[in-house]
């Protein structure tokens, strides 16, 4: 056997079951029930904006920095660092990435932007693997740290008044946008509001009209991600340091070292997120602008059981929650309660026949208050309408968290020879 | 151990407090608060300003009687969210959500106690209900996190801190749609002002200013007390700890893990849900969404008080004098926001230094058992051995 043969044994984690791995036609099946879904929504409450060309392009461009965090979050803990610090890498992210693009136009800002990222991933990995510090701990002192750097650096380069905030981006000092030709045309239909014709249309309009080259850049980077750790000989090696790091130290893999370039990696794909979050979201760097989207990037990465497949669709979720907010939400939020009321309901009835009364009872009594709740109100008061993400990634966990495996050594710190 | 064998009383704390380990934990924070001064030191003289003058206006500010009564205002407030923090960190559980707890906590008992229903109830009385009711809220509010890791194996760092999320907007929804009041004159809303008769008194500690130091001073030196006790001569603290050091072991000799988790989060949740009283009865007298920010400053002051009493009450004094006497700083045209970088290395480099202290520590143990372990037959080896390594 040779040593990658060997690591990929080690990898592979211990007694790993039937791999229940996300099929091609199974997330085709994803997508079709869900655009049904949204569009019977659209159908039997008129709420245009659940299936527009604006919801659905905020709804990526939400989704990409969730995702970018996650991608983080599983690069780290692929290697066995548990990295709540990508709060922190994304906020060094937002800053730089404005900071950069400001004064050297916007590829070298996202550069820039990235490296501010990388190097708080160096501290954590400075802090975790050299030192052995615990990694939540770690995280925690990184993300309470970063907010005073940039508001240091942003008394510093933009002076009292920008002490918050950064002068807004020039059109020229952003990344470009493409379309994909001939969609825009489709804009014709959505107006019809024809059942899932019309809903089809904005989605495509949503997903492939006037998309940042960084969002694509990001769809590449969790595919790039999925085929270089699964399928290259470093990602072997980061992972079998995640999963089991003396067998890994065996077989001749400098753990520190894979350890650090899954850390870093991680702090860089966040940074990546923040940068997005300041320079494409948004054209300015405001603080605090991350609001959190570091912790939901964590919680897609879980809910996608550390892969980049469950971790996309994850972020796609919590992005289009978080982006209800923008257009319409009171309005959107309420309507979107028939659709989760079914599926909760759904869920109930499918747990109760597999046996599973505890979280069969939670979906059902969940299910039955969304339509409690849709049939006594109009509107959902705008700030509930903005914890819906966090409500989101609370009930999804709940409901989804005990199927998951994580990789075996994850958060523990390792000693070499200890 | 049988009856027989355990005739010799434990030998006095004194003797078993071990130097060799003792010494490096406390040059620890000495050592990283040093690296913060510094690292501040060359990021003010790197953007042109003069770090020893900052320093020393900080020092002079911060001295001043008016400000001692600030510090000691902000240290109730940083010290009880410390405690919070730290009950779930003894046994490796990380309330990451006394930000949230502590907000849902002083709203919802600030709307009930200033009711109009509740007008009938003595002052006193109130400030009880207020504090229960707090309390009670920021257990519940905790609780669900608890429930979430027990129930569902959801990790309650990424549950305490959606949470927050979700206390915050609930905050402000009941806040602005239901229960808030708007004053004559105030832009904002709050959930009205309590009567006088429930405004807790302040102590007038400090010498050289007409101020008081908010009342709540002396239940936040309670609970300390109470704290400290907790974990270290009650059941439930021995159980506690045993779960943080070994989790497999404590639940080998019957301690439920679950049942830890659950108490130990309802507890600090509860605590958690007292952060904002101080102000709340004390200065504000209602419940405002100025009140905020203090969960996240407890984590830091627990992780440099190393979750120890005493520890985070230095540590509770040292981030109020620094969150004071910051504010000289913009007069002399130094951003103040020196001070956030401060606080951040430190807290950065405290952890780290504690982690190295300890290896330290255990190695210096280390070697003297292992000498010991070495000495010249006859002189009962294994004997010396286990008492060494108490």
């Amino acid at each position: 056997m040779s040593t990658d043969a060997m690591l990929s044994a080690v990898a592979a984690g211990p007694a790993a079951p039937k791999r229940r791995r996300m099929s091609t036609s199974r997330i085709l099946l994803i997508i079709a029930g869900t655009l049904i879904g949204l569009s019977l929504v659209h159908l039997l409450t008129g709420a245009d904006d659940v299936t527009s060309q604006g919801a659905i392009q905020a709804a990526l461009q939400a989704a990409v920095p969730i995702g970018l965090a996650g991608l983080g979050g599983l690069w780290s803990e692929r290697a066995g660092v548990v990295n709540i610090g990508l709060e922190g890498q994304m906020i060094l992210g937002t800053w730089f990435g404005a900071w950069g693009s400001l004064n050297y136009g916007p590829w070298v800002g996202l550069l820039i932007g990235i490296a501010g990222g990388a190097i708080g991933g160096l501290l954590h990995a400075l802090a975790t693997v050299t030192f052995g510090v615990d990694h939540i701990i770690s995280g925690v002192a990184i993300t309470l740290l970063a907010p005073g750097i940039t508001r240091y650096l942003s008394f510093i380069v933009w002076g009292s008044g920008g002490a918050t905030q950064s002068p807004a981006l020039k059109p020229d000092q952003t990344v470009p946008r493409v379309s994909v030709p001939f969609v825009d045309k489709l804009a014709g239909l959505e107006k019809h509001h024809w059942f899932l014709v019309s809903d089809l249309a904005g989605v495509l309009r949503g997903l492939l009209v006037d998309v940042s080259l960084v969002t694509v850049l990001a769809v590449l980077l969790i595919v790039g991600t999925g085929l270089v750790l699964w399928r290259s000989p470093f990602g072997l090696r980061v992972r079998s340091v995640g999963e089991d790091p003396r067998a890994a130290e065996s077989l001749g893999i400098n753990v520190y070292k894979y350890k650090y370039y899954g850390v870093v990696i991680s702090g860089a794909m966040a940074g990546l997120g923040g940068v997005y979050l300041s320079t494409v979201s948004s054209v300015i760097f405001r603080e605090g602008q991350t609001g959190g989207r570091g912790y939901i990037g964590l919680a897609a990465m879980i809910f996608g059981n550390w892969r980049p497949g469950g971790l996309a669709l994850g972020a796609s979720l919590f992005g289009y929650t978080d982006a209800l907010q923008l257009r319409r939400g009171s309005e959107s939020v309420h309507a979107l309660l028939i659709l989760v009321g079914a599926l909760l309901l759904a869920l109930a009835v499918w747990e109760f026949v597999r046996r599973n009364t505890v979280v069969g009872v939670a979906a059902g009594v969940l299910g039955i208050l969304s339509y409690v709740i849709y049939f006594t109100v109009d509107k959902i008061p705008t700030a509930l309408v903005q914890a819906t993400p966090y409500i989101t990634v609370l009930v999804v966990l709940a409901l989804a968290a005990q199927r998951l495996r994580m990789p075996a050594a994850d958060g523990k710190t390792y000693r070499r020879g200890g | 151990m049988s009856a027989g064998t355990t005739t010799a009383s434990p030998p006095p704390f004194w003797r078993r407090i071990d130097p060799a380990k003792l010494l490096p934990q406390l040059i620890a924070p000495v050592a990283a608060l040093l690296l913060a001064a510094v690292i501040s030191w060359i990021a003010l003289s790197l953007t042109g300003k003069d770090a020893a003058q900052a320093f020393s206006d900080m020092l002079d500010f911060g001295t001043q009687p008016d400000s001692i009564v600030e510090i000691l205002n902000k240290a109730s407030e940083y010290y009880i969210a410390a405690v919070a923090v730290a009950i779930g960190f003894k046994m490796g559980l990380f309330n990451i959500g006394v930000e949230g707890q502590s907000k849902i906590g002083a709203f919802m008992a600030g709307a009930l106690a200033s009711a109009s229903f509740m007008s009938w109830m003595p002052g006193s009385l109130r400030i009880v209900l207020i504090i229960v009711v707090a309390a009670i809220v920021g257990a519940i509010w905790a609780s669900i996190a608890a429930l979430l890791k027990t129930q569902r194996g959801v990790s309650e760092v990424i549950s305490t801190l959606m949470l927050n999320a979700i206390a915050g907007q609930v905050v402000t929804w009941l806040l602005n749609d239901h229960w808030g009041v708007q004053q004559p004159g105030a832009q904002i809303k709050t959930t009205g002002v309590l009567p006088e008769s429930s405004w807790m008194p302040g102590l007038p500690i400090v010498s050289g200013t007409d101020q008081k130091v908010l009342g709540f001073l002396a239940i936040a030196a309670v609970l300390g007390v109470v704290y400290w006790f907790t974990i270290n001569r009650t059941r439930f603290g021995f159980d506690l700890r045993a779960t943080g050091y070994n989790p497999f072991a404590a639940t080998a000799s019957g301690v439920s893990a679950k049942k830890m988790v659950i108490t130990a989060m309802v507890i600090s949740g509860a605590i958690g849900g007292l952060v904002n009283l101080p102000r709340m009865l004390g200065e504000t007298h209602t419940y405002t969404e100025g009140f905020g920010g203090i969960g996240f400053t407890g984590i830091a002051v627990a992780l440099l008080g190393r979750n120890h009493p005493v520890g985070m009450a230095l540590g509770a004094i040292l981030w109020g004098f620094l969150a004071r006497s910051q504010l000289i700083l913009d007069l002399d045209g130094i951003p103040k926001e020196i001070v956030v970088i401060m606080q951040g290395v430190a807290v950065l480099s405290v952890v780290v230094a504690y982690e190295l202290a300890n290896r330290i520590g255990r190695r210096a143990q280390q070697k003297r058992v292992g000498a010991a372990t070495a000495a010249p037959v006859g002189s009962a080896p294994l004997a010396t051995a286990s008492e060494e390594s108490k």
